[in-house]
């Protein structure tokens, strides 16, 4: 039995992990109506920041975590400038063949720049972890669900009781009536890009210490989060967290009772039965995009 | 002038003067690869080149034609490639055999993603087939015990028949060209036909009478056939395989390949696909370093999609298109002809207590009106009285809550809309739905390819009808232009040659007037006019009074989701009820 909360408790670590690279997906999606599919990148690029300064140029621990949401931000909006602001009146194909390539250049150019070995990033508290019973609660799995907990309230909060956040909605809702409106509907996309940057980074960040820092974190990463999405039914920010934290326990379970070396496939499955059998997710009602 | 006959005849001269020339290069091409012995290197970068291009061309068909992405073409290659390479070597089958069942498998595989189409457009597609990329790779590298796991598969056979590198070289560009011809030739029959339209317009597509779901699928199957046909031929050509030549990152070089060369020809595939493949030869440095040789090809993919949206061959294309000079000739064509299917009964349309209830809005309550053989029938109604709600439960847009619809003595109430077309009835819309990357001609030879249109359906016959359904609205002269190069007026009349040449037992029109000027609107009022006369039944739904009253011999009212009148023009428009619903209940006190 002690072994089943083990399990749950990484399952909802590292599910929590997916739920915020998932609300990014989420947030980028309903302002633009474009599936981002670097997403995963963000994480990835946050993660090689917080290595450069951290471990290559020896900085403090919060002034490279500082400088890494920092340039998370910046990154974030030369994203927005050079991969979907330039595409914003064509269809959606041309959206995600951009951001394909997106995705296929910053992972590689990564590569190129520091090669294949992956990277190691010390854990943020110094503490490794305590027991509760037989239960061992590992202090970085504490700290990402703790994270994932205040980032989804304060989001709340923010997006339903302040003004910026009624006008992103407002934004994510319709564009045109937005803009007749007075709200500079370009510069709330712009805000969206970034902070959806800055959240994905976050995960990265947190959870680098325990995948390793590699290139090939933000492909399954954004996979196992668009996955999420879907369980959860897609475009809704409650739904995103919950299939996120329900596929890390999913995930979790499957490869410690099934098949380690399938362990990523789960996900996909998971995503292929939710498309085909059950597209809007367990909470949608809303019928599948006719895009 | 001169007859459709002679022109069909001509074109058909030329076309098969083309094949020739086809054939004659292809013919060089073949003995060259035959009968030179490049060095190992060359052969193996031209044997590359011609598998990937059979592969490249499975995605001009279904992204290029049918506007579907598929990111799991590396997957349907590899696949094509194992049952080559697995079944000669350890079941000991013959080549042939092998490459039949690995197509049959692709197929199946293809087919299958292509079903999720039908529920699911382009973000979920992309994913699915990601995921579907991802698991095969998975599957590749892991079940070790049948497909030797990341080791793969070495000493795969040629077939006995090409045994020798130049042979199979050859065989393999005849291959290439035959692909290359078919595909080339797709755009042009009915279902690339189909497929176009349900890229430009899916909607529309369907009330033409297109199957959706069976061409997307369609599309899909012959996408993966592609894909696997090129594996196999790429296994027999290097004797190797392993999982990382067919993972993800494969996917994405054939599409940067399509993408490249232009996704809208088989050309363009081959263009991509060479250019691809011989430039990351010739920088070859690029190579030394892991990432930079992905990572440039990441890049040249957004530089495409921004700076050039067709490709390098659309760019060729368009920059010869006034060259070619479409030099047609006019024709004399015969006047449009409405052949009736036979007359079941007096009434065209019934319709009984039909109700469409959105929540607790009755947007439709309780509607029951007949269409009668050869009249010209208007629905009207103030905004929001339920006209568009009523023509979209018709149509089969949606599903109504209760009610019953019978077009011809048929029950069509749960009919999906390319089936309603089929049964006879042809609608037009209100916010024009043509297809916008065809010309005036291959929109309403749509039109005539509705299935169950009592005609012709041999090519030459198809155009002629069309033609002269758009002779009848008064474009003939214009039917090689892009529907685009047309002025809104001009495209409402397209949308009702489309209609019309497909026979409609009842003709739907939506808002004809809506967005015409004052002229447009007598022209819209005699061309009605003209197809009463030829005894079609038209069921017109507009708010213009002066046109209804004009054309209309029976009009039906609605209001708030109810019926509240029905008779001829001048009883209807006299009625306390309807002058209340139009003018408000100040005139009903007056009286």
């Amino acid at each position: 039995m002690d072994i089943v909360f083990q399990l749950l408790f990484q399952g909802i670590g590292i599910g929590s992990v997916y739920a915020l690279v998932a609300l990014g997906f989420v947030l980028i999606f309903r302002a633009t109506n474009v599936v981002n599919f670097a997403q995963g990148e963000f994480s990835m690029v946050a993660a090689f920041l917080m290595v450069i300064f951290s471990v290559d140029l020896e900085w403090p621990y919060w002034i490279s975590f500082l400088l890494s949401l920092g340039g998370m931000a910046i990154y974030g909006a030369l994203f927005n400038l050079g991969v979907y602001f330039p595409l914003r009146h064509r269809t959606y194909l041309p959206v995600i063949i951009s951001t394909i390539g997106a995705s296929i250049l910053v992972s590689n150019s990564t590569l190129a720049l520091y090669g294949p070995q992956p990277q190691v990033l010390q854990p943020l508290l110094d503490f490794p972890g305590f027991n509760i019973g037989t239960v061992y609660l590992d202090a970085q799995y504490l700290l990402i669900i703790g994270v994932t907990v205040v980032l989804v309230a304060f989001q709340y909060w923010f997006f339903e009781h302040t003004l910026l956040g009624k006008k992103l909605q407002a934004t994510s809702q319709d564009k045109e009536m937005a803009s007749l409106l007075g709200i500079p509907v370009a510069t709330m996309i712009m805000l969206t890009f970034v902070y959806s940057a800055m959240i994905g980074g976050l995960a990265g960040i947190m959870v680098a210490p325990i995948l390793f820092v590699s290139i090939h974190m933000g492909g399954t990463i954004a996979l196992k989060a668009f996955a999420a999405t879907i369980i959860g039914g897609f475009g809704d920010v409650a739904g995103a967290i919950i299939g996120g934290l329900a596929l890390g326990v999913i995930e979790t379970f499957g490869a410690a009772y099934v098949s380690v070396p399938y362990k990523d496939g789960f996900a996909f499955l998971v995503l292929v039965a939710f498309l085909v059998f059950r597209p809007q997710g367990i909470f949608g009602e809303r019928v599948a995009e006719k895009a | 002038m001169s007859s459709m006959i002679d022109i069909y005849r001509a074109s058909a001269q030329r076309k098969q003067r083309g094949l020739l020339a086809y054939i004659a290069l292809i013919a060089v091409l073949v003995y060259v690869a035959a009968t030179t012995t490049f060095d190992g290197y060359v052969t193996n970068i031209l044997m590359q080149a011609v598998t990937y291009s059979v592969a490249v061309m499975g995605l001009t068909v279904v992204l290029g034609l049918c506007g579907q992405i598929n990111l799991a073409q590396a997957a349907f290659f590899g696949l094509g490639a194992y049952a080559v390479g697995l079944g000669t070597v350890d079941y000991g089958l013959s080549y042939w055999i092998c490459m039949g069942l690995g197509l049959a498998v692709v197929l199946a595989f293809g087919a299958f993603l292509g079903t999720s189409t039908i529920r699911l457009g382009g973000h979920y597609l992309a994913m699915v087939t990601i995921s579907f990329q991802q698991i095969l790779t998975l599957v590749m590298i892991n079940w070790i015990p049948v497909t030797h796991g990341p080791d793969g598969v070495s000493r795969i056979l040629k077939p006995s028949l090409f045994n020798t590198p130049q042979s199979y070289l050859a065989f393999c560009v005849v291959v290439l060209a035959v692909v290359g011809y078919l595909v080339w030739q797709l755009p042009s029959t009915k279902l690339g036909r189909a497929m176009r339209a349900v890229r430009d317009n899916e909607l529309a597509a369907g009330v033409t009478g297109i199957d959706i779901q069976r061409t997307k699928v369609t599309a899909f199957a012959i996408c993966a056939l592609l894909g696997g046909l090129g594996g196999g031929l790429f296994a027999g050509g290097f004797s190797y395989v392993s999982p990382d030549q067919f993972s993800f990152a494969e996917s994405i070089v054939f599409l940067t390949m399509v993408l490249l060369g232009g996704v809208a020809s088989p050309i363009g595939a081959v263009i991509g696909t060479g250019l691809l493949i011989l430039i990351p030869e010739w920088l070859r440095f690029l190579k030394s370093i892991p990432g930079l040789y992905l990572a440039i090809y990441g890049l040249a993919v957004i530089l495409i999609v921004l700076f050039m949206p067709d490709g390098i061959w659309g760019f060729v294309v368009q920059r010869f298109k006034n060259l070619r000079g479409a030099l047609r000739l006019s024709a004399e064509l015969p006047e449009l002809t409405l052949v009736q299917t036979q007359a079941h009964a007096d009434d065209v349309l019934v319709v009984n207590n039909l109700a469409k209830h959105f929540g607790g809005l009755k947007a439709v309550d309780d509607i029951s009106f007949v269409v009668k053989r050869g009249s010209v029938h208007a629905l009207i109604g103030p905004n929001g009285s339920g006209k568009t709600t009523t023509l979209n439960v018709l149509s089969g847009l949606y599903t109504p809550t209760a009610g019953a619809v019978q077009l011809d003595g048929q029950d069509i109430t749960h009919f999906a809309p390319h089936e309603r077309t089929a049964s006879g009835l042809g609608r037009t819309f209100q916010n024009i739905r043509l297809f916008r990357s065809m010309t005036a001609l291959e929109n309403v030879i749509i039109g005539v390819e509705r299935p169950g249109n009592p005609v012709d359906h041999a090519p030459i016959a198809l155009e002629a009808r069309a033609r002269s359904a758009l002779n009848f609205v008064g474009l003939g002269d214009r039917a090689d232009e892009l529907v685009t190069s047309f002025s809104y007026g001009h495209q409402r009349l397209i949308e009702i040659a489309r209609a019309l040449a497909g026979n409609p037992t009842l003709l739907l029109l939506d808002e004809p007037a809506a967005g015409l000027n004052s002229t447009e609107k007598m022209e819209l009022r005699d061309l009605l006019k003209r197809i009463a006369a030829k005894g079609l039944t038209i069921l017109i739904i507009d708010h213009d009074m002066t046109l209804v009253s004009e054309v209309a011999e029976h009009i039906t009212v609605l209001n708030f989701g109810r019926r509240i009148a029905d008779g001829d023009p001048v009883s209807v428009l006299n009625h306390p009820d309807v002058v209340t619903a139009y003018l408000g209940s100040d005139a009903n006190a007056a009286h």
